[in-house]
């Protein structure tokens, strides 16, 4: 849960990259970091195994400048994408202000991105929250591997696979590339701003 | 997203700095379980730390933790301590919403130090009672 801290005169926001293993939430945060190293005072902290896959978060905390005079800080977290680290996801997500769902292209993990949204439903309403309310972005990722010939899902198989029901802004994207990494991430900021505007209303 | 008011911060902050860098300990830092720094004080000595940093994962290892405690039917573990060479952690819930943390040398004795947080907490809880949004 975002924090205001009228003595220091900032705002804390929590951003969680969520997805299917190996989807590219990790290198998203990495694409980040690297294109806004000058705003980024720390280095990125990730809990990874030996196979360099996540095992508990990522973790990388931007400042994008002022608004009102308070000092907005997001905090990018990802969760661990496999099936077997869902205690671990529901962790990550306590307090959460915005989500970016960071889907598979490819044509083999059609089910698992379905199955891996489904359980962000089910971990949000564990927490008492409903995914039609909370900011949320989708992100399909990978789009960079059409060129090499690897079959990929099309945007409305997509779409309709995972957006028909949310209706949320979503964009094809490659981390590895950057292509619309910094477009996902401008739009969950500003839906999570927008919807803390309407709880101060 | 919620918020504390101003008395509030400056009495969490008037805590940190004479009941616990006051007796010696190093650093000390309020977070949220969301991993969020709400009050944070060091005693200017010691090599600052990253401390947003070290609040998501102090969070996180919160988090874990207590979910192991589950794990063995215990509710909640309330405090964690790592020891160090020269510098130890301690970790201790003040409600279900925030914790303590404190870092700390060895010429503060784990007891004194258990005995000084136990003390800040209650002050923290009597002064955490409303939240503001």
């Amino acid at each position: 849960m975002g924090f205001v801290n009228v003595k220091k005169k900032e705002v804390l926001i929590k951003i969680v990259y969520y997805g299917p293993g190996r989807g590219g939430k990790t290198t998203n945060l990495d694409y980040i970091n690297n294109k806004f190293k000058e705003r980024i005072k720390t280095d990125m902290v990730s809990i990874k195994t030996h196979g360099d896959r996540t095992l508990f978060f990522d973790f990388l905390p931007v400042d994008i400048g002022k608004i009102k005079g308070f000092d907005i800080k997001i905090q990018l977290y990802t969760v661990p994408g496999q099936v077997k680290y869902n205690a671990t996801r529901k962790l990550v997500l306590k307090g959460v202000d915005g989500l970016v769902f960071v889907a598979d292209s490819q044509v083999e993990m059609r089910e698992k991105n379905k199955l891996a949204l489904e359980q962000m439903k089910e971990n949000l309403a564990a927490m008492n929250k409903d995914i039609a309310k909370i900011p949320l972005v989708l992100q399909y990722n990978k789009a960079d591997l059409r060129e090499e010939g690897i079959p990929l899902l099309d945007f409305e198989t997509l779409e309709q696979d995972l957006n028909s029901d949310l209706g949320v802004p979503s964009f094809e994207g490659s981390a590895v590339t950057g292509y619309n990494v910094v477009k996902t991430l401008k739009k969950a900021i500003s839906l999570t701003m927008i919807s803390f505007k309407k709880e101060l209303l | 997203m919620y918020g504390i008011s101003q008395e509030q911060l400056d009495e969490i902050d008037s805590l940190l700095i004479h009941e616990l860098i006051g007796v010696g300990v190093h650093s000390a830092i309020v977070v949220d379980v969301a991993g969020n720094v709400i009050a944070e004080h060091d005693n200017g000595n010691n090599t600052t730390i990253d401390v947003h940093s070290f609040a998501a994962l102090a969070a996180g290892n919160f988090a874990a933790v207590d979910a192991m405690a589950q794990l063995v039917g215990e509710q909640e573990f309330s405090l964690h301590f790592h020891k160090g060479e020269t510098e130890s952690i301690h970790f201790s819930k003040v409600n279900s919403d925030i914790l303590l943390i404190t870092i700390f040398g060895n010429d503060i004795s784990l007891g004194f130090l258990r005995l000084k947080t136990t003390e800040v907490i209650e002050k923290i809880k009597s002064i955490w009672t409303t939240t503001q949004y």
